[in-house]
């Protein structure tokens, strides 16, 4: 690995803005060897992404790139635009976070994929197409041929990502550039990807630069990783010596940040601060769910064919006793937000009984769930989206208390609503600023207060820290755990990863098409998982220790989550399983319990 | 989409009859009636004008008789122009304005699009602010002032082309009328089609298309023009049903004999079933633009399903 591949020297990016020059990266040197992995880390706003933007002069319009960047002995900043486009998509290409808006809607998988053919090669429309069919198949994209044709909506997250990354190997290029390629996708479908990547770098001898957040993904697939904050390379090395012997105090902060499910942590505060649930036996259960389904109806495809039954949640039951956690974890398209929309009303609920300390919500007239609703409140996944950005931070965090307090004075209010703020961690001062102000964490403490600020009992958490960087992510689960423990909260926590869950919750449900596969005790699930697909979700999170990652090969779970509208007959997971049998097409699995899990699996205790 | 096809049609019924109930009611309720003329008419006389064409019956059994007409297609004799009914007059009319306005609403489109993409493709440059300072003009100043200024031009001082009448229905005729009633929808299309543009640009699929090093003629064509034209399109269904029955002011200057003035003079002269006809033909075409553009969309945009 000695021929230099890309020299970046001096590099500055600034964007000008009506408050001055910003600057994004400042004085950043790195190299990168032909067929090396490279891992760039860092939190949001520590410049990794705009350090490859500016080399691949995607940079913002009010943006500027001064320095050196060579790529194969030419210089890329300053280049005119038709001798950059000749490098770009050719020699080095990209893929982004977000697969479904990184794709365009409006044009087939085939079309679109072969423009980069057309365009850099000349080729003819029906030798592009017939290389994208390949490629395709390379990505192991089943029914390659079918795909062509098909828009990208009508894929899954993780065969969007293989249709982005078969596009960008097309004219196979000396450096792929990953900008958070699996952030926005299930640890299922991350491992896969992760898995994927690996073996092309092998086929394509490709180099390869991954922009991540998450010092976990980086372990199994990087030989060297740089680590950013604020604009500025902080450490940087070989990939065990960032994991083994980190010297820099934030690469340790990082380090220390990815949740591990390879072991037990250590967290002596552990005992202190989890607040004990009160035990069963006091029969006080807050909340009480029995066989909640949920179904959609789905228009059919003919005239006249029926509408179809689309069910969302089928049969799920669990009780919830005051200042309990409770980890919901499963895939996208398992029914886990459906499940806690169901709870609340949210969505019209088809069977089964929701019980709010021994009131069933099913059948009480709107004034009295309104008035059951100040004891049920949730927070949302995406922290931006779910704050009225037309509102400041006083009056979003002051509305419920409108809704369910009217009579409430307005010093009330906002005596109320400062000390809310300082209760998670914002300051009094932040009370008339607008939530684009904020950081992702800071919104979703926003959004904690919103939801405490009427003192509910019970609040839902809907993946309320998947949008967030590793190391905030820590810090939201501490103060969701505080703040149980003062205002003795029970919470439903839903992930979709077992690795986030695991230190915040006492009990956990792992649910797979809108049933329940397993749910036990934190500890007994962890160290002895019973069904296989929680075994699947455990294997799936990538251990941030690098020599152990390297050893473990193909884990994890083959293909996608089945079509909720045509489940698999039996049980529902027999597709994807390794253990199957013909009894699993036969019959469903019910909840049994196996020591002390309930699990649904006809094999279980025996695998 | 075909079950889409009919909901559609079948949803269009009860609009329609409120559409009709309410011009019914409204022209009845305009002071004044369809026989009152400077020479006043005998009382006899206007009592068996008002019998012959049923006005003397009362309002429901006039509006049924009116529903039952139009249902074999029969929009009833003017009261102005007795020797024509309303369908021949529209008949006469709508010809001439929908070749007009078909004709001006394609030079809309393809002028207007095209400027809008340039001026946001070169976003914040010289070009894009002529761009829109010409667009922004040619919404202000109103056509009655444009179209004459026309004519003094290329008609009365170039002598390039007829001040106007059909003459012999060759398109030298139409060259004016047509590019005075295609301005304003050039700078409105134009408009649309910049700020969606600038939208789409922004979007992370246009950043893929760049960072595969596709030429900005492909990015632009292949990748951002569909879902920029989506606005430009709901706009141009309506805009398409209004410009083709005809625009009474072009039509005046121009002296072209379109279905525009039937509008203002019915409503003048009180020709209840004229104004009816009109207002009838209007809301169906309106109806039908908007399923087109509908339809259009599902095209268009492969991710709405009907």
């Amino acid at each position: 690995m000695t021929d230099t591949l890309l020299r970046i020297a001096d590099l500055n990016v600034s964007f000008s803005t009506n408050d001055g020059d910003v600057h994004a990266v400042k004085n950043l040197n790195f190299e990168v060897s032909a067929k090396e992995t490279l891992g760039i880390v860092g939190e949001s706003g520590s410049g990794k992404s705009q350090t490859v933007l500016a080399l691949m002069g995607l940079l913002a319009d009010n943006g500027r790139a001064q320095g050196s960047s060579i790529f194969e002995g030419r210089e890329l900043l300053g280049l005119p635009t038709s001798e950059l486009n000749q490098i770009r998509g050719s020699r080095i290409s990209m893929i982004f976070q977000d697969p479904m808006t990184s794709l365009n809607p409006f044009i087939k998988i085939g079309r679109q994929m072969s423009f980069v053919l057309t365009g850099h090669q000349g080729l003819s429309r029906r030798d592009a197409l017939r290389q994208c069919k390949q490629m395709l198949d390379a990505v192991h994209i089943p029914e390659a041929q079918r795909r062509l044709d098909m828009y990208p909506h009508e894929l899954s997250g993780g065969m969007r990502q293989r249709v982005m990354i078969a596009s960008a190997l097309l004219c196979q290029p000396a450096l792929l550039i990953a900008d958070e390629p699996t952030t926005a996708l299930d640890v299922t479908v991350q491992a896969q990807i992760l898995q994927l990547m690996r073996e092309l770098r092998e086929e394509f001898d490709t180099a390869i630069i991954l922009i991540t957040h998450d010092l976990g993904v980086v372990a199994g697939l990087c030989d060297r990783v740089m680590v950013m904050r604020n604009g500025e390379c902080r450490e940087s090395g070989s990939i065990d010596q960032i994991f083994y012997q980190p010297q820099d105090e934030y690469t340790r902060e990082l380090l220390a940040a990815v949740p591990r499910l390879d072991f037990e942590q250590p967290q002596p505060q552990d005992t202190t601060q989890m607040p004990v649930p009160t035990k069963k036996d006091d029969r006080v259960i807050l909340l009480q769910v029995d066989s909640l389904q949920v179904f959609f109806d789905i228009p059919g495809p003919g005239i006249f064919s029926a509408s179809q039954t689309l069910k969302a949640v089928d049969g799920v039951s669990f009780g919830l006793v005051p200042g309990e956690t409770l980890g919901v974890v499963g895939e996208s398209g398992c029914g886990k937000s459906t499940l806690a929309r169901g709870i609340l009303r949210l969505v019209n609920v088809t069977g089964g009984r929701v019980c709010m300390l021994g009131n069933d919500l099913g059948v009480m007239s709107d004034a009295a769930l309104k008035a059951a609703r100040s004891d049920m409140q949730i927070i949302f996944q995406d922290p931006f989206a779910s704050l009225n950005p037309r509102m400041t931070v006083r009056d979003i965090v002051a509305e419920p208390l409108q809704t369910h307090q009217p009579g409430m004075g307005s010093d009330a209010v906002f005596g109320k609503v400062a000390a809310m703020l300082e209760r998670v961690g914002l300051e009094r001062a932040h009370m008339n600023r607008y939530p684009h102000e904020f950081s992702g964490g800071q919104c979703q403490r926003i959004g904690i207060a919103r939801a405490l600020i009427v003192e509910p009992r019970l609040i839902l958490c809907d993946e309320p820290v998947s949008a967030l960087d590793v190391s905030i992510q820590g810090q939201i689960v501490e103060l969701l755990i505080e703040l149980q423990a003062s205002f003795d909260l029970s919470l439903i926590f839903i992930a979709h990863d077992l690795a986030v869950v695991q230190h915040i919750s006492h009990r956990v449900m792992v649910m797979y098409l809108g049933r329940v596969v397993e749910v036990a005790d934190k500890h007994a699930l962890y160290t002895n998982p019973q069904h296989p697909y929680t075994r699947a979700l455990i294997e799936a999170v990538p251990i941030p220790d690098p020599q152990l990652e390297r050893r473990r090969l193909n884990r994890g779970l083959e293909g996608d989550i089945p079509s909720p509208l045509n489940p698999p007959s039996g049980c529902a997971f027999r597709t994807r399983c390794r253990y199957a049998k013909d009894r699993c097409a036969r019959e469903r699995p019910q909840l049994r319990m196996s020591g002390e899990t309930a699990v649904a699996c006809h094999m279980a205790g025996e695998i | 989409m075909i079950r889409y096809a009919l909901q559609r049609f079948l949803g269009a019924i009860p609009t329609l009859l409120i559409l009709i109930g309410l011009a019914f009611i409204m022209i009845r309720l305009a002071p004044g009636g369809p026989f009152d003329a400077e020479k006043q008419l005998l009382p006899e006389i206007e009592a068996n004008l008002r019998a012959a064409y049923h006005l003397d019956e009362p309002i429901y059994q006039q509006f049924g008789r009116y529903i039952y007409g139009l249902l074999q297609g029969d929009f009833g004799p003017s009261f102005q122009y007795r020797d024509h009914t309303v369908t021949e007059l529209i008949m006469s009319g709508f010809p001439v304005s929908l070749r007009l306005g078909g004709f001006a609403m394609l030079l809309a489109l393809i002028v207007g699009v095209s400027l809008g993409t340039l001026a946001a493709f070169r976003q914040n440059t010289a070009t894009d602010y002529t761009v829109m300072g010409a667009a922004m003009t040619g919404i202000s100043i109103p056509n009655f002032v444009m179209a004459p200024l026309m004519i003094l031009v290329f008609a009365v001082y170039l002598k390039w082309l007829p001040a106007g009448g059909l003459g012999d229905g060759s398109i030298r005729n139409l060259v004016l009328p047509v590019i005075a009633l295609a301005l304003p929808q050039i700078a409105y299309v134009s408009r649309l089609t910049r700020g969606s543009m600038i939208e789409v640009l922004r979007s992370n699929f246009i950043r893929t298309a760049r960072a595969q090093g596709l030429p900005m003629r492909t990015v632009i064509i292949q990748h951002a023009l569909k879902p920029a034209l989506l606005p430009v399109i709901s706009y141009i269904g309506p805009a398409t049903a209004a410009i083709i029955t005809g625009s009474v002011v072009i039509e005046q200057i121009f002296g072209v004999p379109g279905l525009g003035r039937y509008f203002v003079q019915g409503a003048l002269n009180r020709d209840y079933t004229l104004v009816m006809g009109v207002v009838v033909f209007y809301g169906v075409l309106i109806i039908a633009f908007n399923f087109l553009v509908d339809l259009l969309y599902g095209w268009l945009d492969p991710r709405v399903k009907y």
